[in-house]
């Protein structure tokens, strides 16, 4: 068994505080509460703070419950904030893949588009940002229901409407397929949406964890996955790549962009 | 064995990093390191000219060593650099005199407005292309010569050589070649726009020695090899960041132009070889110059304050978290409300130039949430590109068939949809976010022959995203008008009110 995490119950303690206080509170007052020094007391303080528990007053600097944060299904990021930040890493996975990248966000079982790069070809192409995926039927959002289990839960087999003949319609193909998401930590997307269409997708992980998008690629099935049905591995090496590289980005503290 | 790469050093305001790009313009590797802003008096902007040498020297070794290459891997170098900031340094040892005036220092206001009086203050704007004004480069280098015991005397026997950034990078890097870039020099109030020299009359009107001035040359040349780090590296090119933004994004030909959208905003717009005079508030500077071929111009127009307003709205007011959320403020209105911002918070610039402007918000009523401020602040950038590029228009009979943009703001799908829509152009976005580093590496590549022409690059752009016009014409010149009677709320304020 091991024994209880100190930061852990600290940072319990000082929610538990906040909870209470009819006004946001000073360092000096939180740290004397609960018995700490102040810098260790700050050090917690600014953790919480980039993890969205608590927020500070701008102009007071005294710190107060973060607003939002325990509704049901947790915070969820600002879209136009996580396209500001993708962007630097979507434009070379566009350039390098020679595919055109999407971001996406969870709503509800579907995926929201909230970003989009052209394939760097030349060719007239048109954006879908603002379109909403079907989570069952695409990259982007079966790696959003594999990550956040609730999101799929109200997916019965009557909602898993058929695009195609390869589309997932039953929830128990489903719900294999998306714990085999988790295990490998990818999706991909083999004309089940549209018959010609193929896509790869792997999640963008926020603070503590949280899976608060995905990014991935989408085009021809033969330009995505070789002859046998297997997403080609440069392409899939470069979506990861692109993930853990906007997943680095989301780590940086909030306070800073 | 063919060189890789080629390299770009990009010089900036608070920063310096090394690019490596690939024969397709794609970046292969960054490395970046900050360097101090000196702050020694309110209005005082100072840099270390020798911290950011040791700053290029470590970045370019860093970006070699992540992609374990070598000088020889590397095709050429580019700069592109932090325009109109001085160094003046000792020719003998190589150490700067005292630290570089950055552009943004007003230290010397009361000098220009001294100088604004002086005889020949008149055709300043006609021999160089720019207005007197302390954002440049010379009464800097006067303020230093008159400032610095003893500096005038080593000036005038030839001990001390000025330069801008690019000048003190590259004699540092070849040990020694003391020249300037057409376009950077274009920046400083000495050059002849037309002849492309140091103006002796210019010269005089500021008090400058011709012995310290660096060598005007061209853009895309060889002006030595590199030492060090970057032995037998030719440096090849060397561009001011804004026109190394305009030749990144390919806009080689009369009538392409580009805006850089961040803390503040420039459009530049490429009139070819020909030089446009502005009669409407307008810079006209020097664009790029190709080694034996005649010079390319620019229109310029730089708006102050752009991103630098979201962050007021986010830091200033508090009504956002980080400056996109802006954009999610402001989706939860349809339209403005009838509000318009009007940022004149150190006057107004290109085109009006009243600095006895101050900023507005006009047409408040009980109906205004900060949903619809959000929308009029991102609107206020829309309303100022639409008025540089109406000057550019009056000034010029060319005109822009898109506009390319760059900049952090461009993450904005909203503000570049707006500004299509009051543009009446569309916005089109490259895929290389990293025009400015791309612009010094592209200008380096063709200078040594790693790419062969300007139509071999236009290929490697790549568009990553296009906002299309979709605003009702009527809508859209119903605005404008209210716009425009918000811009004129805000002149005098500060002359009637005696506020500062
Ligand atoms: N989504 C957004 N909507 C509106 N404004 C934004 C958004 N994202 C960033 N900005 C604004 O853009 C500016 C930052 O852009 P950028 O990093 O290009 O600026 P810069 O500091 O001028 O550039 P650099 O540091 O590269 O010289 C900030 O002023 C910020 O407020």
């Amino acid at each position: 068994m091991p024994g209880s995490i100190q930061s852990i119950e600290r940072a319990a303690a000082i929610l538990e505080l906040l909870a209470a206080a009819p006004v946001p509170l000073r360092v000096s007052e939180i740290g004397s509460a609960v018995q700490l020094p102040r810098a260790t007391a700050h050090g917690i303080l600014r953790t919480m703070l980039d993890v969205g528990w608590i927020e500070q007053d701008r102009v007071s600097g005294k710190y107060l419950i973060g607003e939002g944060r325990f509704a049901p299904g947790g915070r969820q990021v600002d879209p136009n904030e996580l396209r500001a930040r993708s962007m630097n890493w979507a434009d070379p996975l566009a350039a390098r893949s020679g595919e055109a990248v999407r971001v996406a966000v969870p709503e509800g079982p579907a995926a929201r588009v909230i970003h989009y790069v052209f394939r760097p070809d030349h060719s007239t192409q048109k954006a879908d940002v603002g379109a909403l995926l079907p989570g069952h039927a695409s990259a982007l959002g079966k790696v959003l229901l594999a990550f956040r289990p609730s999101a799929g839960q109200a997916l019965t087999d009557q909602a898993l409407t058929p695009y195609t003949s390869r589309t997932l319609t039953t929830r128990s193909r489903l719900t294999s397929e998306l714990a085999q998401v988790r295990r490998q930590g990818w999706a991909v997307e083999q004309g089940e949406r549209q018959m010609d269409l193929a896509a790869l997708a792997a999640p963008l992980t926020g603070l503590g964890g949280l899976v608060v998008g995905a990014v991935g690629i989408h085009g021809a099935v033969d330009r995505i996955c070789d002859p046998n049905g297997v997403p080609r591995p440069r392409l899939l090496a470069l979506v990861q790549e692109c993930s853990r590289a906007i997943g680095r980005e989301l780590h940086t503290p909030r306070t800073q962009a | 064995m063919k060189p890789r790469f080629v390299m770009a050093i990009d010089q900036g305001t608070t920063s310096t990093r090394a690019i490596l790009f690939d024969h397709g313009g794609q970046l292969v590797a960054v490395s970046q390191l900050e360097h101090h802003q000196y702050f020694p008096k309110p209005g005082w902007l100072e840099h270390d000219p020798a911290e950011i040498w040791r700053n290029v020297e470590k970045v370019a070794r860093r970006v070699l060593a992540d992609v374990g290459a070598r000088a020889e891997d590397i095709a050429a170098v580019g700069i592109a650099n932090q325009r109109e900031t001085i160094v003046l340094w000792d020719r003998r040892t190589g150490k700067p005199v005292r630290r570089a005036i950055v552009w943004q220092d007003t230290r010397t206001d009361a000098l220009v407005d001294e100088l604004q009086h002086a005889p020949g203050a008149g055709q300043i704007t006609e021999l160089t292309g720019l207005p007197l004004s302390s954002y440049f480069s010379a009464p800097k280098v006067r303020w230093m010569l008159e400032e610095t015991p003893g500096l005038r005397e080593r000036a005038e026997r030839g001990e001390v050589l000025f330069g801008t950034m690019e000048s003190w990078l590259i004699w540092n890097l070849t040990g020694g070649v003391h020249v300037t870039d057409v376009t950077n020099a274009s920046r400083t109030l000495l050059m002849n726009i037309r002849s492309l020299k140091w103006d002796p009359q210019l010269l005089e009107f500021f008090g400058i020695p011709e012995a310290i001035l660096p060598q005007i040359r061209s853009s895309l040349e060889t002006y030595g090899t590199g030492r060090g780090v970057l032995e037998g590296v030719p440096i090849a090119a060397a561009l001011g960041d804004q026109q190394a933004a305009l030749f990144g994004q390919t806009c080689f030909a009369a009538g392409e132009g580009k805006c850089t959208y961040g803390t503040g905003s420039f459009l530049l717009l490429n009139t070819g070889t020909e030089l446009v005079a502005s009669t409407h508030g307008l810079l006209t500077t020097v664009a790029y110059q190709v080694a034996g071929q005649p010079a390319h111009y620019a229109l310029e127009g730089s708006i102050a304050i752009t991103g630098s307003l979201v962050q007021w709205f986010r830091d200033g007011l508090g009504l956002i978290g980080s400056a996109a959320e802006i954009e999610t403020l402001a989706r939860t209105v349809e339209d403005n409300g009838g509000c318009y911002i009007v940022p004149a918070f150190y006057g107004l610039f290109a085109p009006h130039w009243r600095p006895e402007a101050r900023g507005i918000i006009a047409g408040l009523t009980s109906y205004i949430t900060k949903g619809h401020l959000a929308r009029a602040v991102l609107e206020s950038t829309g309303w100022q590109t639409r008025e540089v590029l109406d000057a550019m228009n009056a000034d010029s009979s060319l005109r822009l068939r898109a506009l390319k943009v760059d900049g952090g703001m461009t993450s904005d799908n909203l503000l570049m949809q707006f500004v299509a829509d009051v543009l009446d152009v569309p916005v089109v976005r490259p895929m290389v976010a990293e025009t400015v580093s791309l612009g010094a590496g592209y200008a380096a590549g063709l200078a040594v022959g790693y790419w062969s022409d300007l139509e071999g690059l236009r290929r490697n752009w790549h568009l990553a995203a296009q906002w299309q016009p979709a605003m009702d014409p009527a809508r859209r010149e119903a605005e404008y008008r209210n716009w425009t009677y918000a811009v004129e709320l805000t002149l005098d304020w500060t002359s009637k009110t005696g506020a500062q």
